[in-house]
């Protein structure tokens, strides 16, 4: 497509204000979109305030979604109570190895790596970085794209504890993790949708462009 | 720097398109049919237009309204174990959850995600697109219909609950047998339509459309 100008500008360089979700552009200062009806903000500094505080809930619901128990299991007379990393490694040591492996990475490895990744976006963008914007860039789409993925774990525990109900053979019932890694997951969604990532390319990826 | 916003006249912007990922900007320009128009430094789709894209994409939603129907009435999964038998339809599983204080506000989540939302995008961009394909003018409220399925997209998580189905399965297998209803099936296949429906879309063609039509 063509460009606006000699190099790649950004439609804030240009006196231009965009809209995030119909990507029509306004004169800077038009403060709703005329096409869609969305809010318009050239730079919408008080974005991260809101990241920060999504990813803070997150982080706090995130404690009590490993240490309480996702499941519980009743086979017979006995019963047990697995928390995710318990679960997974129960079922690695019957061999299921690479299930245990998608709820490692589904409950563990995304979750945490997403707290940090959002974590080092809102900022970097507030001062000088080393890091390309694109690399930036590439790193919010992968954030973005799989933090719903998550859910596979709560999606888990609805499906099993629905499913196994036999009497007193054996019955799954959900345990209160269930609840609060649900909220994590929903509220570091929210921090991720929150955070703008036009602001990545300001000046050329150097630091906030405030006026 | 000159300031380029000088050089474009007003009435000319709506022939712009800004990069909502990285605000870049560029002149709008059509791509041929079936190509995609991408930005240059994020690699977002900016334009993607398909030849009879409106009525493509209501079949889909249509079919996605129909599945659903299907998926949620229709028994999705059983298990066998010495005698006893158990079985869960898709809404059993979204309501696992209902029989536990809190537990319940997780209930309404899952029902949202797997089942309202998925139906809800479809049913508005059937709202959104249905006049435009038979070439009349939006319907009231068409823009913010196509806004809010547009701000729901990440909540749609029918394809995230299949996988979680197959994980469920995995761990069940060794406790039980287990029978697939037709529900199961149409539920993948609905994941699969999903799919293919927001593929379909170009949203910038539908919002300039949705633009000059009212």
């Amino acid at each position: 497509m063509e460009i606006a100008g000699q190099r790649i500008v950004s439609a804030r360089e240009t006196g231009l204000v965009a809209c995030r979700r119909c990507a029509r552009v306004w004169p800077m200062g038009r403060r709703t979109c005329g096409r869609c009806g969305s809010a318009l903000r050239s730079r919408d500094w008080g974005s991260l305030q809101r990241v920060w505080a999504w990813l803070t809930v997150g982080i706090i619901c995130y404690i009590p979604a490993n240490l309480f128990p996702m499941l519980k299991t009743r086979v017979l007379f006995s019963e047990s109570e697995d928390t995710i990393v318990a679960g997974a490694i129960e079922l690695a040591l019957n061999g299921n190895i690479g299930v245990a492996m998608i709820i490692l990475i589904a409950s563990v490895a995304i979750p945490i790596g997403k707290f940090v990744a959002i974590g080092y976006l809102a900022i970097s963008v507030a001062r000088p970085e080393r890091l390309r914007p694109a690399q930036r860039h590439r790193l919010y789409h992968i954030v973005e794209f799989i933090g719903r993925w998550s859910m596979i774990d709560v999606f888990v525990v609805a499906i099993l504890s629905a499913l196994v109900q036999l009497n007193f053979a054996a019955s799954i019932n959900p345990g209160p993790a269930a609840i609060t890694f649900a909220l994590s997951v929903i509220f570091t969604m929210l921090a991720a949708i929150s955070f703008d990532p036009r602001m990545i390319w300001d000046r050329d990826g150097q630091g906030p462009d405030r006026q | 720097m000159s300031n380029p916003a000088a050089e474009i006249p007003d009435d000319g912007l709506d022939e712009m398109i800004a990069c909502p990922q990285c605000d870049a900007l560029y002149h709008a320009r059509m791509p041929p049919d079936g190509r995609r128009a991408t930005c240059r430094r994020c690699h977002t789709v900016l334009i993607a237009p398909r030849q009879g894209a409106y009525a493509r994409v209501i079949a889909l939603a249509l079919t996605v309204m129909v599945l659903m129907i299907g998926a949620t009435t229709f028994p999705f999964l059983a298990v066998n174990v010495a005698g006893f038998s158990n079985r869960a339809s898709v809404l059993d599983s979204a309501l696992a959850f209902v029989d536990g204080g809190l537990m319940a506000s997780l209930a309404v989540l899952v029902v949202a995600f797997i089942i309202m939302v998925p139906v809800l995008r479809a049913a508005l961009v059937i709202y959104v697109l249905g006049p435009l394909a038979l070439g009349r003018a939006p319907l009231r409220g068409a823009r913010k219909a196509f806004k809010v399925s547009e701000d729901l997209r990440p909540w749609s998580m029918a394809e995230i609950f299949i996988i979680g189905v197959a994980v469920a399965l995995t761990k069940v297998s060794d406790l039980a047998s287990v029978e697939f209803g037709p529900a199961f099936w149409m539920f993948a296949g609905l994941v699969v339509v999903i799919v293919l429906k927001d593929g379909a879309m170009d949203r910038w063609s539908i919002w300039k459309s949705l633009d000059s039509g009212s």
